[in-house]
């Protein structure tokens, strides 16, 4: 009797809700083949679809060699390295947590204090968004998300959990913002379906937008997760990220200021963007509840911190000279990066959400689109990776409900390699506008003297240059009335 | 008291997280917290409670201090990768620190079987690693089989979160807790009269809490009982480099690697540095498997449980130091059979029988004589006697479903030489002024009876 390949595994291993067969990856795959380096493969594709933070890491690296103490494989720190090597607690070294709880409000402004006997570990941020899951909801359960999110909670709420995510579709008429309106729709769309809603899960600052959650619409959601006694998860991955006003709402704060059940409030964290450390695995739980905190603790045996690396972290974020300098000079070379990429975007006429955090831009392809769906969409998502060699991410791979939407990073690149991703980005778009100059132009010497009576939209040379593609739907050529006429 | 339902609703949290199978509630954590409470220290409370329930090798730390001395981290070096290091969170592992460990895990068998770099996956411990294991290889409601006594853990490892339960395949001391071919059977068939799948057999080599090898035949036997059932064999190798002769160590990759990997795709191996290393802190993990889809969706669920890349650059120079390694695993090797011989000689005067071992960080000790019958209770009785009496916490059995009561596990690595010969002290003290009561009492019962 033979045992083949993927036969005698179980449901979760032969399914794929691992999430690697979507877009968001294939991207990736076609980077890994053909990697942009400056001198080495200056035609390759330049990545763009990777939310790192690159931009602070030689202030670390300054800090370390400061501080060779921090380090337990130094001479300066072997002292450590027994008790170190040897602390499995899953409470984790107190150091380490007093140094996050500290770091995590210093983030916020020091607008709202943390309990470092509240903070539980994972690995990483994925690793603590699946631990919540697994505490608060059952298979089969409901989570609500709003949409576009970010791609890889597919994989991490759902996965081994067995919890459905219910998206929450915002719309560009309004910015993406959240309503009550859109909150109460999903939610009675799942009590139709017969599913539990156990709670929603926001990013705030969000992934893929940019944006942080204004006041007003953070205590609506707040409101409205209490009356439906519902959890409220925030994923607060980005919340150092912040470059400009308005300033971080945290839900740690929103909790101070109305009448909140805490115990339905938990916050997800890590260091692997705001610190630029996504090896190092720092994933965080915070709970406002006790039940939840405990649990978390014990379900954190599945994913603890290394001790080496507590040990370290805990040294550098206690270090609030430090702590001070980094998050001022980061959010400062985060604002000129973004403010460099989305000016020279907005010289090529593309437009972008007004954003004020996050490592990426939403940016708005819709005027390229040869035709307003999905396959359109797909169509201009392989354009750009294969002749502009940028590897962006499609706005459905982030469940986005309308299509032409991209994500693209500018924080893990310098400067010089931003400016070859804007000319390659102008060069495009110059073409598009050529392209369709010319085919305008045909147009014109085959109609010869005729007049007729278009929609301005159509002949406005501007409105053209800005967005030649947006006619209709179906066909890639502008569809001329007078051929309507005729059959 | 709240009813269960009740509970549930005003809290609002998942079945997982209201249910008891995180294990904490077992004696195997309650001795922890007596030990918590009132800790042995040996400058300072000579009265303290010595943990000996904890399997952690702390008897050759000072050869890695040693290597960290001879080879400290130049801050320099340190910073011009760290960039790179930090960044990195590829799910694969660092390449050079999976092919040191598959190096290491190749000198620890001898050189007798060949580890393939890319087929190591990297988790946050072995505690992640066998639940990663279990839940791709059963779905929910399935059995694993497993051998009694085993390692406590295990209970909320496998079970908790996944779903799938554990059948236990029983062990009597009357054969040395062998694993045989009817108890395999036999645990098979509960699982099936429970209406419950059977996915695969775990065992750990050597055993935890045995402290001894499973020998060549017996492997063959159960490789044998997996393919015959069509189910996956899982083999937790944590102690391997804890055996205390190269030797007397089989691994279940050197039987596959003489049969030329027959039937090896449904053989996966878990491994860990935090007990032949005494590095439980980093939280380094392995699995090892056979099977290419098993790696490959293995490898994607370790997203959720990675090793820090700092951790796996350090241990990719430490094991990657044929040197330092090849020392430290024969070095390593010595001092736990001198250990063990000291503890196992000790108890013999003392009058308690253990199971003779020849690996791991512990004994198997039999206090089944101490019990005026031998139940579950009255091992309870003796274990809470001795904790808080002895002031010594030991591993009652049955915490490890040993199906006989009256056996002990009782570490002796996690603790200098010093603090053991005390330890060794109180349990000599201990059994004989019991059996002084004993003489007392039988020869009083005696004048009584006449």
């Amino acid at each position: 009797m033979e045992l083949k390949g993927s036969s005698n595994l179980s449901k979760l291993a032969t399914g794929n809700d691992h999430g690697e067969n979507s877009l968001y990856f294939e991207g990736w795959k076609a980077y890994d083949n053909d990697p942009f380096h400056p001198t080495r493969n200056p035609k390759g594709v330049i990545q763009m679809g990777l939310s790192e933070n690159q931009l602070s890491v030689e202030l670390i690296e300054d800090w370390i060699k400061k501080n060779p103490g921090a380090s337990i494989c130094t001479p300066e720190g072997i002292l450590a390295f027994k008790d170190i090597a040897n602390f499995q607690d899953y409470h984790g070294l107190p150091e380490f947590r007093n140094a996050v709880a500290k770091f995590m409000w210093k983030v916020r402004g020091g607008l709202a204090g943390f309990d470092p006997e509240r903070i539980v570990m994972a690995g990483g941020a994925t690793g603590a968004s699946e631990l919540l899951m697994f505490c608060l909801a059952d298979p089969g359960d409901g989570f609500l998300v709003p949409s576009p999110c970010y791609p890889a909670f597919d994989r991490d709420l759902r996965w081994r959990t067995g919890v459905q995510l219910l998206y929450v579709n915002c719309k560009s008429s309004n910015n993406f913002q959240l309503t009550q309106q859109s909150l109460e729709n999903a939610y009675e769309n799942a009590r139709k379906a017969n599913i539990k809603v156990k709670g929603l899960i926001i990013a705030n600052p969000s992934n893929p937008l940019g944006t942080t959650m204004d006041k007003a619409t953070f205590k609506m959601l707040v409101k409205f997760i209490n009356d439906k006694k519902i959890h409220l998860v925030c994923d607060e991955i980005y919340s150092a990220t912040v470059f400009c006003g308005p300033k971080l709402v945290s839900v740690s704060e929103i909790i101070e200021e109305m009448e909140c059940d805490r115990d339905l409030i938990h916050i997800v964290y890590s260091l692997s963007k705001d610190m630029g450390l996504p090896g190092f695995r720092v994933g965080i739980v915070y709970s406002y509840n006790d039940k939840v905190v405990s649990c978390a603790r014990k379900m954190s045996s599945f994913g603890l911190i290394s001790s080496q690396t507590q040990y370290f972290l805990a040294s550098m974020l206690s270090d609030e000279e430090f702590v001070e300098k980094y998050l001022s000079e980061s959010a400062i070379r985060l604002a000129n990066q973004h403010d460099l990429f989305t000016r020279g975007l907005d010289e090529v006429g593309i437009k972008c959400l007004e954003s004020n955090a996050g490592l990426y831009v939403w940016m708005d392809l819709r005027p390229l689109l040869k035709e307003a769906t999905f396959e359109g969409e797909m169509d201009l998502w392989r354009v750009i990776i294969s002749d502009v060699k940028l590897n962006v991410s499609p706005g459905s791979s982030f469940h986005c409900h309308e299509p032409g939407w991209f994500r693209v990073c500018f924080a893990n690149m310098d400067i010089k390699t931003m400016r070859i991703a804007l000319g390659r980005i102008r060069k495009f778009v110059v073409q598009e506008n050529d392209q369709v100059r010319q085919v305008k132009k045909q147009k014109k010497t085959s109609e010869g003297h005729l007049t007729l009576n278009f929609s301005s939209q159509m002949y406005d040379e501007t409105w053209v240059v800005s967005s030649p593609r947006l006619l209709s739907p179906r066909s890639p050529l502008p569809q001329s009335p007078l051929l309507r006429a005729r059959t | 008291m709240v009813a269960e339902s009740e509970r549930y609703l005003s809290v609002g949290l998942s079945k997982v997280a209201l249910s008891e199978t995180h294990g904490e509630d077992s004696p195997y954590f309650a001795g922890w917290k007596a030990y918590d409470e009132n800790p042995y220290d040996e400058l300072r409370d000579s009265a303290g409670v010595i943990q000996m329930g904890l399997a952690e090798n702390q008897v050759s730390f000072d050869m890695v201090e040693k290597y960290l001395e001879n080879n400290p981290a130049n801050i320099g070096n340190e910073t011009s990768t760290f960039r790179e290091n930090a960044l990195f969170q590829d799910y694969h592992g660092l390449k050079s620190f999976r092919k040191a460990m598959a190096s290491f895990m190749e000198q620890i068998r001898g050189g007798r079987a060949k580890f393939d770099p890319d087929k190591i996956v990297i988790t946050a411990g072995a505690t992640a690693a066998n639940e990663l294991l279990t839940f791709i290889l059963a779905d929910p409601g399935d059995a694993l089989l497993i051998p009694t006594p085993y390692y406590p853990g295990f209970d909320r490892d496998l079970r908790w979160r996944t779903g799938v339960n554990i059948i236990p395949i029983h062990s009597k001391s009357s054969n040395n807790f062998k694993i045989t071919q009817e108890s395999l059977e036999s645990a098979y068939n509960e699982a099936m009269s429970k209406n419950m799948k059977v996915r695969g057999v775990l065992i750990t080599n050597p055993s935890n809490p045995l402290g001894a090898t499973i020998t060549r035949p017996v492997l063959e036997g159960i490789l044998e009982f997996v393919t015959s059932k069509n189910i996956h064999l899982v083999s937790d190798e944590i102690y391997s480099g804890s055996a205390f002769s190269s030797e007397e160590f089989v691994s279940i990759s050197e039987i596959l690697e003489a049969r030329k990997y027959q039937e090896s795709e449904r053989v996966h191996i878990v491994y860990s540095l935090s007990k032949d290393l005494g590095l439980p802190g980093f939280r380094v993990g392995t699995i090892y498997s056979y099977n290419d889809h098993v790696v490959k969706t293995a490898r994607r669920m370790s997203s959720f449980t990675l090793i820090s890349s700092q951790t796996q650059q350090f241990l990719a120079s430490m094991l990657s130091d044929r040197q330092f390694t090849e020392n430290y695993i024969k070095t390593n090797r010595e001092r736990l059979k001198k250990r063990q011989q000291m503890i196992v000689s000790v108890l013999e005067n003392s009058g308690i029988q253990c199971l003779k071992g020849n690996a791991g960080l512990f004994c198997w000790m039999n206090m089944s004589p101490l019990l005026e019958e031998c139940t579950k209770e009255q091992e309870l009785d003796l274990w809470k006697l001795i904790l808080h009496e002895v002031k010594l916490n030991i591993s009652p059995g049955s915490s490890c479903h040993c199906s006989e009561p009256g056996w002990f596990r009782v570490c002796f690595a996690n603790m200098s030489e010093r603090t053991l010969e005390v330890a060794l002290k109180r349990i000599h003290d201990f059994m004989s002024s019991r059996k002084k009561t004993w003489i007392l009492f039988s020869s009083f019962k005696g004048r009584v009876s006449v």
